[in-house]
């Protein structure tokens, strides 16, 4: 998919919560192996956190990047599986918190955990269509997993935000993008349910590798571009195997994919965790980079970007704190506190 | 004594009634209000009152009763008078006084009933927490997450970052309060402290403690005012009310000119003490609304009795204490009388009225002639302050 | 729990984005918005969007806390000394109580307040932090 008019990011920003869970905390609790753990360790969330005031914070740092009047922006757009009201859209106190609006589109985004790229897919339609000057896409989740289930090593919270605006004044543009999607029941959670179910090994080739791949493939394919052209990969990284895999399959080798690849430091964040990557990416990235970016959500679907960063980065990357400050800053707490934090003790 | 309209008219207090301070399971709010105001009409040679100003705080939001002045007036057998409640957080009760003197002093009643009536224990979910909250800022302190001891917690913290002061110097005006209180058989906990107890108590809000905070509780206090003709005519004319004044401040601790000097304190202080035409070093002795071990140091530095940052010596230092040269919460005050927090400020006015009297038994200050007493809403938001004389 | 939507929804610009209030006479700049000035008694004052920087000016450990704040027990609330002048009343979170001292410089940021219950509405509004490492610059 390419826009009308050439569009691509003004401004980024990623948050990541303090607080970190060892997995072998969870193992220790659930009689779990040692070895072979998926993620070191994951992020959590504090008890005055939700994917809303995530989202706040990321897009704060993509506005102070941007260097945008948030009065400015036509479109803000959340994507998460955690939204923290059921039926109470995340985009307006996220706009509202931010100073957008009141004239501006406002939406929440669901795709498991390829809502925050399908908002960025709907932001560059909007901008390159030329509706709006400015579109802000977020992918926030403060992600669930039910105790003892082998998601609760990984479950993790952050949020990555990107401004779209036109091409000229990017710091990276947009090639093109592409959205694959089938409906595969590989995870999901019913209404009213607090916790997940999944297919186990289901998840694998018939959800996360069979749309990872050909949605990288098409958008490669549209472009005419080969794994050679591309100085970083990131695609969604629910545990540090899966995208390793994929990439290497694609034909990228080691160092183009593990810049971005954060899930063994942050766990898994959902709708944040491949843009949270991109972010990471972006921190380092100089002028003429190429990026690949492919996320996934299952249900399931990927979406594919292909960026080309400007000149236009560097100045931007320190008007915001980076995204490894966040990984960085980091407290470790005990499954107890952990249990407490995320409403696992019935009170 | 009344020769014309342009002298103003003395207000006496002709009666004094109390019930102990403490949990009275079996107590309604009313049932304690009536049995400190009949005592108090007693007290005062038996006549009806032609007014009852009625200080309480929390009666909405614990016992689910407003409209309280009809309502006692009516109950302890007055009913037709003029009553009306008044609400000013934990000084309702010196405003109620407040209410009554003006209504004496302007000669629109001649005979006046001044109660203050709190019942805390009816509710036991944290109601009474949340309730106390209300005395500060609603959308800036308690929104927020702040308790009231919190919010005393923030002025005890900068006090003892700006002047360095001990816990021990804090724990020295609990242990004067409890002291003071084994000699009144109206208070609370008549029991006498150790500085060790009060150092190893409980935190409540680091850095206050169990042992710097008053205690919630029952409890009423009731006083008759009168004027000069009637109180002769009664033959009660030893205590009168020499000074009142209040003053005000914000109710937002954000919202002060400094944190650490009560302005509204020294305000109503110098306006009562004017009002009687009295010095500082005239008083006797000084019924501080020691809510907080930080309000007494605080208050007494405002008051002019230490410079500021000297405040918290004064009770390690003999000064404040009894025998001293000011003796403060002479009965036992907020932390050991205990703090029905809408009946505080009358019950500081029945004690002044007892020791003016000679009347304080153990709690006694010899030769008291002068007494100053102090009540304080919020953090220092409203404060109430009042001289008493022995004629 | 009373829900108390209309009071919430009045105040949430200037608790969501830190607004406060400046005095045009006397420069005093005060949160929350009022429309007097406490310190000159003008009525000439103008809404500001503060920096959302400061340090400790005092600060509390809350261990009994009020009903439908219990999730963050125990948490620390703080006088706050903002850049502009202003005292502002505020919880500081993501911080250890033991780690905060009068000084410590802090950053605004956008918490959850309370939440009435998990029926109820959430609360949002401003919380400080210690300001992050590596933080050069905010909007």
């Amino acid at each position: 998919m390419k826009t009308v008019a050439p569009v691509g990011l003004v401004g980024y920003g990623a948050y990541v919560p303090r607080y970190r869970l060892a997995a072998s905390e969870v193992a220790a609790v659930w009689q779990g192996g040692r070895d072979h753990l998926p993620v070191r360790e994951k992020s959590v969330p504090g008890p005055d956190e939700d994917a809303v005031t995530m989202a706040v914070e990321a897009a704060l740092n993509a506005v102070s990047r941007a260097q945008v009047d948030p009065a400015e922006l036509g479109a803000v757009y959340v994507g998460s599986e955690s939204h923290p009201y059921a039926v109470k859209p995340s985009s307006t106190m996220v706009a509202e918190a931010i100073g957008a609006g009141p004239s501006v589109l406002a939406a929440s985004f669901e795709f498991a955990c390829k809502a925050g790229t399908e908002a960025l897919q709907a932001a560059l339609g909007l901008v390159g269509a030329g509706m709006v000057p400015y579109a802000l896409a977020i992918g926030s989740d403060t992600a669930q997993g039910r105790p003892s289930d082998e998601l609760e090593y990984t479950a993790g919270a952050g949020a990555a935000a990107l401004i779209v605006g036109p091409a000229e004044g990017a710091l990276a543009v947009v090639e093109g993008s592409r959205s694959y999607v089938t409906d595969t029941p590989d995870f999901f959670r019913r209404a009213g349910q607090k916790y997940p179910r999944h297919g186990g090994r289901f998840t694998g080739e018939p959800g996360y590798f069979g749309h990872v791949l050909p949605a990288a493939e098409a958008l490669l394919a549209d472009l005419g571009h080969g794994p050679e052209d591309y100085a970083a990969v990131i695609l969604h990284q629910p545990n540090a195997k899966f995208p390793a895999k994929a990439a290497a399959d694609l034909g990228f080798r080691p160092e183009q994919w593990e810049i971005g690849l954060l899930v063994g430091q942050i766990g898994n964040a959902y709708a944040g965790s491949s843009l949270i990557g991109l972010t990471a990416v972006l921190d380092q990235a100089g002028p003429g980079d190429r990026i690949l970016l492919v996320s996934f959500g299952s249900g399931a679907g990927s979406d594919a970007f292909s960026l080309v960063v400007t000149d236009k980065v560097s100045a931007r990357q320190g008007l915001a704190p980076k995204t490894m400050d966040y990984v960085k800053r980091r407290r470790p707490i005990d499954y107890a506190l952990y249990a407490r934090y995320r409403g696992k003790l019935a009170v | 004594m009344v020769t014309s309209r342009q002298d103003c008219r003395t207000v006496y207090v002709v009666g004094v009634g109390q019930v102990p301070v403490g949990e009275h399971w079996d107590k309604s709010l009313r049932d304690l209000a009536v049995a400190a105001l009949r005592a108090a009409v007693a007290d005062g040679g038996g006549e009806a009152p032609g007014a009852l100003m009625l200080g309480n705080m929390l009666g909405s939001t614990l016992s689910e009763q407003q409209h309280l002045g009809a309502l006692i007036a009516d109950w302890a057998g007055f009913r037709g008078i003029e009553a009306a409640s008044v609400e000013s957080a934990c000084s309702s009760g010196a405003a109620a006084l407040r209410q009554g003197y003006l209504a004496v002093k302007s000669g629109e009643h001649r005979l006046v009933a001044v109660l203050g009536a709190e019942k805390m224990t009816d509710s036991v979910n944290g109601l009474a927490t949340a309730g106390l909250a209300m005395a500060a800022d609603a959308e800036s302190e308690a929104a927020i997450g702040l308790s009231f001891p919190a919010i005393n917690a923030l002025l005890m913290r900068r006090y003892m970052h700006e002047y360095g002061p001990e816990r021990e110097d804090f724990a020295a005006f609990a242990m004067s309060s409890h002291a003071n209180a084994v000699g009144n058989p109206n208070a609370m906990f008549r029991k006498a402290v150790s500085q060790k107890a009060c150092l190893l108590a409980p935190t409540i809000a680091d850095p206050v403690t169990l042992m710097d905070s008053a205690p919630m509780a029952d409890g009423a206090a009731a006083l008759i005012l009168a004027d000069a003709e009637t109180a002769a005519r009664l033959g009660r004319t030893g205590v009168r009310i020499a000074g009142s004044a209040v003053a005000t401040d914000s109710l937002a601790l954000q919202d002060r000119n400094e944190l650490l000097y009560l302005e509204a304190v020294a305000a109503s202080t110098e306006r009562a003490l004017a009002a009687a035409n009295r010095s500082r070093e005239d008083v006797d002795f000084f019924e501080v609304h020691d809510a907080f071990t930080i309000m007494s140091i605080l208050s007494l530095e405002a008051a002019g009795y230490a410079p500021r940052g000297e405040g918290f010596r004064l009770a390690q230092e003999g000064v404040v204490v009894r025998g001293g040269r000011l003796p403060i919460c002479t009965m036992g005050g907020l932390k050991a009388r205990g703090h029905p927090v809408g009946a505080t400020g009358v019950y500081q006015a029945v004690e002044a009225a007892l020791q003016l009297r000679g009347a304080a038994g153990d709690c006694q200050v010899e030769g008291a002639r002068v007494g100053l007493i102090q009540n304080i809403g919020g953090s220092g938001a409203t404060v109430v302050t009042h001289v008493l004389e022995a004629e | 729990m009373a829900l108390q939507l209309p009071r919430d929804w009045r105040l949430q610009a200037q608790r969501y984005r830190l607004l406060g209030a400046k005095c045009r006479g006397c420069g005093r700049v005060v949160v929350p918005i009022r429309p007097v000035c406490p310190g000159c008694g003008s009525d000439d004052v103008e809404t500001i969007k503060l920096s959302g920087r400061g340090e400790v000016y005092s600060y509390t450990v809350m261990y009994k806390v009020p009903d439908s704040f219990e999730r963050s027990v125990p948490y620390v609330v703080a006088l706050v000394r903002l850049e502009e002048g202003a005292l502002i009343s505020a919880q500081i979170t993501d911080v250890e109580p033991e780690e905060v001292v009068v000084g410590l410089p802090v950053e605004v940021v956008f918490r959850q307040w309370r939440q009435y219950g998990a029926d109820g509405h959430i609360v949002y509004g401003y919380k400080f932090r210690p300001v992050m490492p590596g933080m050069a610059a905010t909007q």
